[in-house]
C-alpha cells in the first residue's frame, strides 16, 4: 500500500528511482525512438531554446553594464529581501510541515482526511487569488490585521506580509515529502527504543528525527526554491515599495515595463543561476533520501 | 497497528497529543481555511445580486473565454509530451536519463516572471526573432500565442512528472506479455498501458489545467494586459482589485477557487481509486 504513495505525490517532490531496477533491459518494446525523439524535440522548443535565448541576451550585455545592473542598491535590496523572506518562509514551513505531517500520520481525529486533502490547496489555488485573499486578511482592517494593528504589528504592505504569502505558497512541500517517510517508518524501532528505557524526547531526537532528516531538507529546499521565484501572491500583499518591500521578480517586471531589457535580463540571470544551484542541491538531497529509505 | 501495551510505551504524554493536534489545526486554519473563506466572504459581501452582476461585464466574459482557450490549447500538447516522455523514460534504459529528468524538472525551478521574460527575449520586438516576425506581420508577444507559449512552459512538467513514477512502479511485465502474444505498439498502449495509468493521467491533466488557468506571473509578462483581448482571468482579477472593485475581483477569484477545490476532490478520488487497484494487484502478485 505504501508503495503507491510514490505516484500520488505532487510534482516536484516525486522520487523516481525507487523501482528503477524493475525496468532495466526492456528494449524489446516498440516506440523508443519515436517517444524519445518527440520528447527531445518538444523539450528543446519549449524549454531549451528560450533558456538559450536568455543566456545569449545575458552574454551580449557588456560586463560593466551587467555588473552595474546587478549591483545597483535597489537591485541588491530586492535580492536580499527575496532571499531572506524565502528562507524565513521555508523555515516556518519546515517546522509546521513536520508538525502537520506528524499529526496527520500518527493521530486519528475528526476531519483528518479533509485536512490531508486540503494541504495541497496552495498547489491548486492560483497565486493571484491567494494574494488578494491574504492581503484582505492581513490588511489593517482585515480579520487578522485588525487584531494585530493595536499591537503595532503590520503584516500586509510590510516585509512580514511577503513571508506570510511565501509560507502559504510553500506549505505543501515539507508535509508531502515527510509524510510518506513517516508512514513507511512504522513504530517498531520506537517501541524498541522505549522498551530499552529511552524517554519520548530521546526516542524522537535519536531514532525518528535522523530518519526524517533527508526528507525534511528536501522539503525545505523545494519550498525555498518555489518561494524565491514567486511573484503572483507577493505583489498584492507587499505594497511594492522600492528598497523596502520590492522582491527581485517584481523588479524584473518593472525593468521590462521601462523597456530596460538588459537590466531585466541581468537580474534574471543571477536568479536563474541561484535556482539551478538549488535544483542541483534538491536532486542530490533526493538521491540521499531515496538511499536512506532503502 | 501496534498492540495496546507497546502503544502506551511509545507515545507522547497525555497533554502533548492534543496540544500538537491543536497547533497543527491552528496553523492549517490560519493558512488554508481562512484565505479560502475570505474569497467567498468578500465575493458575497454585497449580496448575491452584486455577485452575479459582476459576470455580466463583457470584459469578464472575454477573460473567462481566453482562459478556457489557453487551457484547451495547453493540455493536449503537454499530454502528448507527458505520455511520450513517460514511455521513453519508464520503459527503456538509455544514457543521459538522469540529465533528461532534471531538464524536465527545470520549469519548476524557474521563476514565472523569468519564464515570461525568456519568451519576450525570443519573440518580442527587440528579441532574437523580433525583426523576422515583424516583417511577416506575426505577433506573438502581447498576443494569445505568447500567453499559450508561456503557459506551456510553466505547466511543462506536470503530466510527465505524474506518469513517470507511476509507470516505473508498475513495470512492463503486462506490456511484454501483450507483445509476446503478437500485439503491436498501438495495441499495447491503448489496451494495456492506458487502462493502467488512466487515474494518474487524469490527475496530471487536472493539475495541469489548474495551473494553466491560474498562471499569473509568466502570463502577466507576455500578455500586454489589453482588456477584452489578452486579459486572462487572473490578470482580470488584478485589474479589478487595483481599481478597488473588490466584489468583482473576488467574484472572479471565487470561480478559480472552485476550480482549485474540484482539483483537490479529483486528487482524493484518484488516490483512493489507485490505492484500491494497487492493493488489488498486490494480492494478485501474492497468489
Amino acid at each position: 500500500m505504501t508503495d503507491g504513495k510514490d505516484s500520488d505525490t505532487m510534482p516536484g517532490i516525486t522520487l523516481y528511482s525507487r523501482n528503477a531496477a524493475r525496468t532495466t533491459q526492456r528494449n524489446i518494446l516498440p516506440g523508443f525512438g519515436l517517444t524519445l525523439g518527440y520528447t527531445l524535440v518538444y523539450l528543446s522548443l519549449i524549454v531549451l531554446i528560450p533558456l538559450a535565448a536568455i543566456s545569449l541576451a545575458a552574454v551580449k550585455i557588456e560586463p560593466g553594464q551587467f555588473w552595474a545592473a546587478i549591483s545597483d542598491p535597489r537591485v541588491v535590496a530586492s535580492y536580499r529581501l527575496s532571499f531572506i523572506a524565502a528562507l524565513a518562509a521555508a523555515a516556518i514551513n519546515t517546522i509546521f510541515g513536520l508538525l502537520t505531517a506528524w499529526v496527520l500520520v500518527r493521530y486519528r481525529f475528526a476531519g483528518r482526511k479533509l485536512l490531508d486533502a486540503m494541504v495541497d490547496l496552495p498547489f491548486a489555488l492560483p497565486t493571484a487569488v491567494a494574494g488578494i485573499a491574504l492581503t484582505t486578511m492581513y490588511a489593517p482592517t482585515g480579520w487578522i490585521g485588525r487584531l494585530l494593528a493595536p499591537l503595532g504589528i503590520q503584516i500586509a504592505f510590510a516585509p512580514l506580509g511577503i513571508v506570510v504569502a511565501l509560507t502559504f505558497i510553500g506549505l505543501p512541500f515539507v508535509v508531502r515529502t515527510v509524510q510518506p517517510v513517516l508512514e513507511d517508518l512504522g513504530t517498531e524501532t520506537e517501541e524498541t527504543a522505549a522498551s530499552l528505557g529511552a524517554s519520548r524526547i530521546q526516542t524522537f531526537t535519536r531514532v525518528i528525527f535522523p530518519e526524517l532528516l533527508p526528507s525534511l531538507l528536501t522539503g525545505f529546499a523545494l519550498a525555498f526554491a518555489r518561494a524565491l521565484g514567486e511573484y503572483g501572491s507577493v505583489v498584492f500583499i507587499s505594497g511594492n515599495m522600492p528598497m523596502r518591500t520590492e522582491i527581485a521578480p517584481l523588479l524584473i517586471m518593472t525593468k521590462l515595463e521601462q523597456y530596460d531589457y538588459a537590466g531585466a535580463t541581468a537580474i534574471a540571470m543571477v536568479m536563474l543561476v541561484l535556482s539551478f544551484l538549488l535544483l542541483l542541491a534538491i536532486n542530490l538531497l533526493q538521491r540521499w533520501a531515496t538511499r536512506s529509505r532503502q | 497497528m501496534p498492540t495496546h501495551r507497546a502503544q502506551l510505551k511509545s507515545q507522547e504524554g497525555r497533554w502533548i497529543r492534543p496540544a500538537l493536534i491543536a497547533m497543527a489545526l491552528l496553523f492549517l486554519a490560519l493558512f488554508l481555511l481562512m484565505p479560502l473563506a475570505a474569497v467567498f466572504v468578500e465575493a458575497f459581501r454585497r449580496g448575491i445580486g452584486a455577485y452575479v452582476q459582476t459576470f455580466t461585464d463583457p470584459y469578464a466574459h472575454s477573460a473567462i473565454r481566453l482562459t478556457l482557450l489557453v487551457a484547451l490549447m495547453t493540455i493536449p500538447v503537454n499530454l502528448l509530451f507527458g505520455v511520450a516522455a513517460a514511455w521513453a523514460i519508464a520503459r527503456f534504459e538509455f544514457r543521459g536519463k538522469g540529465v533528461l529528468l532534471t531538464l524536465i524538472d527545470l520549469p519548476f525551478a524557474v521563476s514565472p516572471v523569468i519564464a515570461g521574460l525568456m519568451f519576450v527575449l525570443l519573440f518580442g520586438l527587440h528579441g532574437l526573432l523580433g525583426p523576422w516576425l515583424l516583417e511577416r506581420d506575426i505577433q506573438i508577444i502581447f498576443a494569445v500565442p505568447g500567453i499559450v507559449l508561456a503557459t506551456l512552459f510553466v505547466t511543462f512538467p506536470f503530466i510527465a512528472r505524474e506518469l513517470i513514477p507511476l509507470m516505473q512502479s508498475q513495470g512492463s511485465e503486462e506490456e511484454l506479455a501483450a507483445l509476446s502474444l503478437g500485439a503491436n505498439g498501438w495495441q499495447i498502449f491503448w489496451k494495456v498501458t492506458l487502462p493502467n495509468i488512466k487515474w494518474g493521467l487524469l490527475y496530471g491533466i487536472i493539475l495541469c489545467n489548474a495551473r494553466a488557468m491560474g498562471e499569473f506571473g509568466a502570463v502577466s509578462v507576455v500578455s500586454g494586459h489589453i482588456r477584452g483581448q489578452t486579459n486572462t482571468m487572473p490578470l482580470h482579477i488584478e485589474i479589478l482589485y487595483n481599481e478597488y472593485d473588490f466584489v468583482g475581483a473576488f467574484a472572479m477569484a471565487s470561480l478559480l477557487t472552485l476550480l482549485a477545490l474540484v482539483t483537490l476532490v479529483v486528487k482524493s478520488v484518484v488516490e483512493w481509486k489507485s490505492n484500491k487497484e494497487h492493493a488489488h494487484t498486490e494480492i494478485g502478485v501474492l497468489q
